[in-house]
């Protein structure tokens, strides 16, 4: 009965292995409502089958947590009863199918997951990849992915604060859109989204349910992609931020009068996995009926209703006696509220349409039952992917080289993007994109005594080269950008985005990636507080970079007179601080000459842990001007954003290649009067700030004019 | 001096506009389906996107009951500010002259721009010196003000040579109505009061308000 090449658990992507464990724990074959809701609780998107055992190593324990994994975003406790809820979520698959609502409905559906536990969001944060820009489909889905951020963020008045854009051919075919949001709460405003209480009615918020998003957990998000995207783009959903500015503000208003007992967002697999992930985590049952959900069009199926992703809803649970009152809320609103069903205590998830039954699963089926395989990894024995074709002559002398770095859209300002965010509503951002290396948010509008630093960041290129230090390195930037603005990591979200999980190098990619996280974590006792997987990032061209990103949150004590990227004053001095061990492998210079490492040097876990705490003491002890961390380019380029952030040139003593260009982990530039420089444990002063070009030893002079026409130019100049 | 500051469904600068105004005198939210203004001095239409803004920016706000009683409120003399999508909203209402056009580059931009005071004779500017520059920043897709033939004495802020972000005729960032009591500008100076935050420009705006004769 299931071997048929056309049986239809196939063509929803189970395998036969699978279908004939529903058929098992169901008793009977499912019908075909059934096996379209089961198709996707135990997809890979929803079910996490080929990566959650790995997951189960991570650190999810740490002094500051209020909500690990499990819940729709993890929760920090940042002092002062506030909390603060983050998470990054990928919407790679639909953005490369149709940028503009791919990456705005990621945007969307991040921000739900947020005020899903009660807290408003204050941030978003976004990771990109894309092809190089002198392709033509990369500067489309670039150019749309960015708009379709902006249009959503923008519209609905929360912050895009910060992110990283990095372009690689790997990512030609499947672009990578991570959106990072964070959230506010008082402690006492938090919500879980287990479903209580028997007889307690069930509601559905917000927007009508239409046919968009059918399938998209599946069809997108659990398999390559292939030529017939186009013919995919009606399982990209449409977002719509007016419905979700209202559903936000109706949503912390119900919580605000404690009217809801639970409440959950509809994302991927829609009202399926919303209600079974409820009624799992309650240890109750869920009838639903799906004629009473509100629709777009008007003759969808039962199964339709069941599994459309159609955005900026949400599902909560009410006792009876304060329907009254949540009606009330959602009219001032003009949120739509329905009541579709109730908790029971049968622990089995029934659908009716109307007074029909036509779908009754157990919940532990659907949420805790689909197999989890055991990934089989195994070390490529030749080189994944092809060395990037050379950009840069093999005879350039330094100063050539440097501007082609500052010119290479990966390293080049983002201004073309972040202007098309609005970085400042909500009154909080002290520090925007490009003024510092993380962004920092004061909460003192909110009851609270210091500031909140974010960031995000990953590198898939040295991830390839070498994934165990490559997922190392993203934790210890990600660290490294917060301590420059004196903050301390409470906690860390990611989002692991690789290629087909089935296939041994990928595996290898995968496990060798999770270990470096858990070590780094440890290291730096930071726990995951949640995340997402994202696999299957394969196009035409193979597999994409394997690309774990990081996104954590800090705290910090005073948000005034903060460094800044920039030089600020001639006559300051310049120093070096922590580990910096420059080499050329996985360094963008490689890159430029066409060469592609295969290892990347080691990484002092306990070495790196101690300089990040120093140097976060040292920008908390208030004496320094400029504070900016080595990365892409190495030494020189990071000299190079100093001098051109600040308007401001610097004579230093570098050194030769690869301590120019070289790059590793650890080093940082930091300046400001001579004796708060001097006074840091372990500054290495090379120069000081002054004239109007950066020189290097005399061997590199350049203006800063020059530099900044370089590094501002170069993403603009791809769109002229 | 009480300023009310409107809430639109979708609106997103309202508390922003509404923190500002509190470091100048008290302040209160203004519900879009009311037609009281609460006795308030001014009135505060803030950015963002009302409704929605997908038929043309502030085409739907400016029916809402609130801004029935806004409109009477600015006919009879009373202060009113409106900012992005509150100047969009007020020149639907024809409260002010010209129009909003999608700014040149077709992109939403946000950034920190210099303004000038042309106009310092208005309840909004009174705090300001002639020719003060004010560093504020601007945020939006729609900010390319149109309106030939507008009287100079109308233009109470003019971007700074190079500052101009949409292409906006005459580099006018802010206007009034031929009374002087109902000012609109696409910089968002309830983004500007603090330096914290980047600036307190801004703030010489809701201070003259402030320092205004109650109307």
């Amino acid at each position: 009965m299931s071997s048929s090449a056309l049986a239809p658990h196939r063509e929803l992507g189970l395998t036969d292995a699978e279908y004939d464990a529903i058929c098992d724990r169901m008793g009977r074959e499912p019908n075909p409502l059934e096996l379209a809701v089961f198709s996707l609780m135990w997809s890979e998107h929803c079910a996490y089958k080929h990566s959650k055992k790995l997951l189960r190593e991570l650190p999810v324990e740490g002094p500051h947590l209020l909500m690990g994994p499990g819940e729709n975003a993890g929760v920090v406790d940042v002092g002062d009863g506030l909390a603060v809820a983050f998470k990054v979520e990928s919407h790679n698959h639909p953005s490369a199918v149709e940028p503009f609502q791919g990456a705005a409905t990621g945007v969307g559906g991040i921000l739900r997951d947020i005020f899903a536990v009660g807290a408003r969001p204050i941030a978003v944060l976004d990771s990109l990849r894309f092809g190089e820009l002198d392709s033509p489909r990369s500067r489309y889905l670039f150019d749309w992915a960015v708009k379709g951020i902006g249009h959503y963020g923008n519209s609905i008045g929360v912050p895009t604060v910060g992110g990283e854009v990095l372009f690689e051919a790997s990512y030609e075919q499947n672009c990578l859109v991570n959106a990072m949001c964070v959230g506010l709460a008082r402690h006492e405003r938090l919500i879980r989204s287990a479903a209580a209480g028997i007889g307690n009615v069930v509601v559905l918020l917000g927007a009508r349910t239409g046919r968009d998003g059918i399938g998209g957990a599946s069809v997108l998000a659990s398999a390559e992609l292939s030529d017939e995207d186009a013919s995919k783009r009606p399982t990209v959903q449409i977002g719509d931020p007016f419905e979700e500015s209202k559903l936000i503000e109706c949503c912390l208003e119900l919580l605000e009068r404690e009217t809801l007992a639970s409440l959950q967002d509809l994302g991927a697999a829609g009202l399926s996995s919303s209600s079974s992930e409820m009624a799992s985590k309650g240890e109750v049952g869920l009838d639903l009926d799906v004629a009473r959900v509100p629709l777009r069009e008007a003759d969808m199926e039962p199964f339709e209703i069941m599994i459309s992703e159609s955005q900026e809803r949400m599902l909560c649970v009410v006792e009876p006696a304060l329907l009254g009152e949540l009606r009330e809320v959602c009219e001032r609103w003009d949120v739509r509220a329905t009541e579709i069903g109730t908790v029971t205590d049968t622990r089995r998830l029934r659908v009716f349409d109307g007074d029909e039954l036509v779908g009754d699963m157990p919940v532990e089926a659907l949420v805790d039952d689909c197999p989890l395989y055991d990934l089989e990894p195994s070390p490529p024995s030749a080189p994944l992917y092809p060395s990037p074709p050379p950009r840069l002559a093999p005879s350039a002398d330094l100063d050539e080289s440097l501007l082609a770095l500052l010119g290479t859209p990966s390293i080049a300002s983002k201004r073309f993007v972040f202007e098309q965010y609005d970085p400042i509503v909500g009154s909080r951002t002290v520090r925007r994109p490009q003024a510092a290396d993380a962004a920092v948010l004061s909460l003192a509008n909110d009851g609270g005594q210091g500031a909140i630093a974010v960031s995000i960041d990953g590198n898939g290129r040295r991830t390839a080269c070498d994934p165990y230090t490559g997922a190392v390195e993203a934790v210890l930037e990600c660290a490294r950008n917060l301590a420059c603005v004196g903050a301390e990591p409470l906690g860390l979200t990611n989002c692991l985005n690789f290629g087909n999980p089935e296939k041994p190098h990928i595996a290898w990619q995968l496990t060798r990636a999770v270990e470096g996280l858990r070590d780094a974590c440890l290291a730096l006792d930071v726990p995951v507080v949640g995340g997402n997987v994202s696999l299957y990032n394969e196009g035409g061209g193979g597999p994409i970079y394997p690309t774990p990103i990081v996104g954590m949150v800090g705290s910090l004590p005073d948000p005034a007179g903060l460094p800044r990227i920039g030089f600020a004053e001639e006559g300051h001095a310049v120093a070096l601080v922590g580990p910096f061990a420059p080499a050329l492998e996985g360094s963008e210079l490689e890159k430029l000459r066409g060469r592609l490492a295969n290892s990347l040097p080691a990484v002092d876990l306990a070495e790196q842990a101690s300089a990040l705490a120093a140097l976060r003491e040292a920008v908390r002890a208030g004496g320094l001007a400029t504070v900016h961390d080595i990365s892409e380019g190495g030494l020189a380029v990071a000299l190079a954003e100093c001098c051109i952030e600040g308007g401001l040139g610097a004579r230093v003593t570098g050194g030769e290649e690869v301590a120019l260009f070289g790059e590793s982990p650890g080093g940082v530039v930091i300046a400001g009067p001579r004796e708060a420089v001097e006074a840091v444990p372990g500054a290495r002063v090379i120069g000081e700030v002054g004239g109007v070009a950066l020189e290097i030893d005399g061997a590199l002079a350049i203006p800063v004019a020059q530099l900044r026409g370089v590094y501002e130019g170069a993403i603009p100049a791809a769109f002229a | 001096m009480r300023f009310g500051v409107v809430r639109f469904p979708g609106s997103c600068d309202e508390v922003d506009a509404l923190l500002a105004c509190r470091r100048f005198g008290e302040a209160e939210l203004l519900w879009h389906k009311d037609r009281d203004l609460a006795g308030v001095d001014a009135v505060v239409v803030p950015g963002g996107f009302s409704y929605g803004d997908y038929l043309r920016a502030g085409a739907i706000a400016r029916f809402s009951p609130l801004m029935e009683s806004v409109i009477e409120f600015a006919r009879e003399g009373g202060p009113v500010l409106g900012i992005c999508n509150g100047f969009q909203v007020l020149c639907e209402a024809g409260l002010l002259p010209g129009a909003l056009l999608t700014n040149r580059s077709l992109r939403f931009v946000c950034r920190q721009v210099d303004i000038v005071v042309e106009n310092p004779d208005t309840p909004f500017t009174r705090a300001c010196a002639q020719d003060e520059v004010l560093s504020v920043p601007v945020k939006h897709t729609t900010g390319r003000y149109y309106a030939p033939g507008v009287p100079e004495e109308q233009v109470v802020l003019r971007y700074a040579p190079g500052h101009n972000p949409n292409g906006a005729q005459d580099d006018i960032a802010g206007v009034c109505n031929a009374a002087g009591n109902v000012l609109g500008l696409m910089p968002h100076p309830e983004h500007a009061v603090d330096p914290l935050t980047g600036s307190a420009d801004g703030g010489r705006l809701f201070e003259s308000l402030a320092m205004a004769p109650v109307a």
